[in-house]
């Protein structure tokens, strides 16, 4: 048989591989572990590592659904979901994040908690956070092994020096299970406190890099912080103290993007998990109901 | 007095070795290289103890085995031979038995370093501040104004104006530079600093307000120093005792006075009588 018609596209050793290494990744919580990574019918850093990884954990009467931004309809989880069904044959897809057993994910985390029998995967372009104060594989190794993050932290120190708040907006440097700090993806910082005690595992893949990390069911996963200058998550009020809401549902409670509406040329806001958004539109028009229906039986009865 | 350090034979051998080295080399021989095997024999049992509040001087001339001695104990490099006690509040390490983390741990926390070279003691692409911070933050202090605080507390000691702290280190003088090292080096309170040429290369008015320093921080905090110098104005101003060393090799030391004004080897003869 030849590869490109073998459940899964990749070989059973690769696939064994994979799994192997997640083994790993879950048995050293934060640590990156070096996998072969291999040659997908796709450029390396359009998702080859999350989709490695979803390939060889999938199988036949799975659900799976592919995020791109918090979208299922975006250019990236299109392909890389049509690839999955063309390769995986007897696979399920799905917008729904409750459906879903496994979750491919890039640059979010959904907005509704996870369960325990589901499973997330996100793709990762640069998996370490030292690199940014450490050129050096080598020293970095030892840098993670010994816990010394006092360089990044110094990162942080300079940012509250300069902007009097730290301003990474994404890939916040997280430290799992108090040793390893992990660059948990550019998910925005919003989605930073899910990764904590979370029910469902997170793996982390980096097909370019060649890594493999993970989240593994609730475990401690802190932002990197001061005592005195705590981590905090993006702020939606606007000028007059007002929470922000979604102008599609309504919603203030999620995180959301900013647009600019051609049109008016004003800004707008829109959450920016797509089932959230229309999972949380159902949900209202319901209620809505319930109140017309109430008040309809209050009119009879009046 | 309480003893803080205490080395033993320490030897650093570059290359293979051979038997011969230690016979075939050494100031009788005019050379630290063996002509046996060809291996540089940067220093060959250096033994002293070093007590509280004390400065030892090492003297010498370039290639003469001074600066190997700071960076073997300082864990830069590690030594061929020989051993060292470092005694910390009733605890004793034994430096070249623990393991690498244990050496940077202690290192950060308990010694501090100051290079002749700024560029070897600061990270050029952060602030002076983010500097000093590092070596606390390595210390497990996470709170940003205590950082802040002593931050600016150890730059005002060491007269470098508080308002430039958030600076690249690149834009100071040298002079400032080396001041910004020291803050550094004494950020953990460390009770053991090594100096190896903090005022080699720095204009003479500059040169003695850093010496001026060193000897307050001494006085105050009562903390031990190895100064390494080819300077015998330096050695004269700091050092109660002191080593010469030449080829790798201790030839003469005492108490500093003693060796100034009456030199015992014809080598350190040579060099005060030089140098007044």
């Amino acid at each position: 048989m030849s590869a490109s018609n073998h459940f899964g596209f990749l070989d059973e050793y690769a696939k064994k591989e994979i799994r192997r290494t997640v083994l790993k990744a879950v048995a050293i919580p934060g640590y990156q572990v070096p996998y072969s990574s291999r040659e997908m019918p796709m450029g390396r850093g359009f998702g080859t590592g999350g989709l490695q990884l979803t390939l060889s954990l999938l199988g036949k009467g799975e659900t799976l659904k592919v995020i791109d931004q918090g979208s299922d309809d975006s250019v990236n989880a299109v392909n890389l979901r049509s690839f999955i069904e063309t390769t995986c044959p007897g696979v399920n897809t799905t917008t729904r994040t409750d459906e879903a057993d496994v979750i491919q994910s890039r640059h979010r985390v959904p907005e509704i908690n996870l369960r325990e029998d589901q499973l997330i995967i996100l793709q990762v372009p640069y998996p370490d956070p030292l690199v940014i104060v450490e050129a050096s594989e080598n020293k970095r190794k030892i840098l993670h092994g010994e816990a010394d993050y006092s360089r990044l932290l110094v990162k942080l120190y300079e940012d509250i020096v300069k902007f009097d708040e730290i301003t990474i907006s994404h890939r916040y440097p997280t430290r799992i299970n108090d040793h390893y700090v992990i660059d948990p993806s550019p998910i925005p910082r919003w989605d930073v406190p899910k990764l904590h005690n979370s029910p469902a595992l997170i793996l982390l893949g980096a097909g370019r890099e060649k890594k493999i990390y993970a989240v593994p069911p609730y475990t401690k996963a802190e932002p990197l912080e001061f005592e005195d200058v705590p981590f905090r998550v993006e702020d939606f009020t606007d000028e007059n103290g007002q929470r922000r809401n979604c102008q599609q549902c309504g919603c203030t409670t999620s995180y959301l993007d900013e647009f600019v509406d051609s049109n008016t040329g004003k800004k707008v806001y829109q959450c920016s998990d797509a089932d959230w958004c229309s999972e949380y539109m159902v949900s209202q028009s319901e209620i809505n109901e319930i109140d017309t229906i109430s008040d309809n039986a209050e009119v009879v009865n009046g | 007095m309480d003893k803080v350090l205490e080395v033993k034979q320490l030897s650093k051998i570059y290359g293979n070795g051979c038997p011969s080295c230690f016979k075939l080399t050494g100031p009788e021989h005019n050379t630290n290289i063996c002509p046996q095997c060809g291996s540089v024999i940067a220093m060959h049992n250096v033994s002293f103890d070093l007590y509280k509040g004390e400065i030892l001087g090492i003297m010498g001339e370039s290639g003469s085995g001074k600066s190997t001695a700071v960076k073997c104990l300082y864990f830069d490099q590690p030594p061929s031979s020989g051993n060292a006690v470092f005694y910390d509040e009733d605890k004793k390490f034994d430096l070249f038995e623990m393991n690498a983390a244990q050496q940077r741990q202690l290192a950060s926390k308990r010694f501090g370093m100051v290079y002749q070279n700024p560029h070897l003691g600061l990270n050029f692409d952060i602030s002076a501040g983010g500097n000093i911070a590092e070596r606390l933050l390595m210390s497990e202090v996470l709170n940003y104004s205590d950082i802040r605080a002593r931050a600016t507390n150890l730059l005002t000691r060491t007269e470098v104006l508080s308002e430039r702290m958030d600076e690249l280190p690149k834009n100071f003088s040298g002079g400032m530079q080396q001041r910004v090292q020291i803050a550094k080096a004494l950020a953990t309170n460390p009770p053991l600093l090594f100096l190896d040429e903090v005022t080699t290369g720095l204009d003479l008015s500059v040169q003695a307000a850093i010496l001026d320093l060193i000897l307050e921080i001494q006085q105050e905090q009562g903390t031990a120093m190895i100064v390494v110098t080819h300077d015998l104005g330096v050695i004269r101003l700091l050092a109660g005792r002191t080593l010469v060393m030449k080829y790798g090799r201790v030839i003469e030391s005492g108490l500093t006075d003693q060796i100034l004004e009456d030199p015992q080897h014809a080598y350190t003869q040579r060099l005060v009588a030089s140098a007044l």
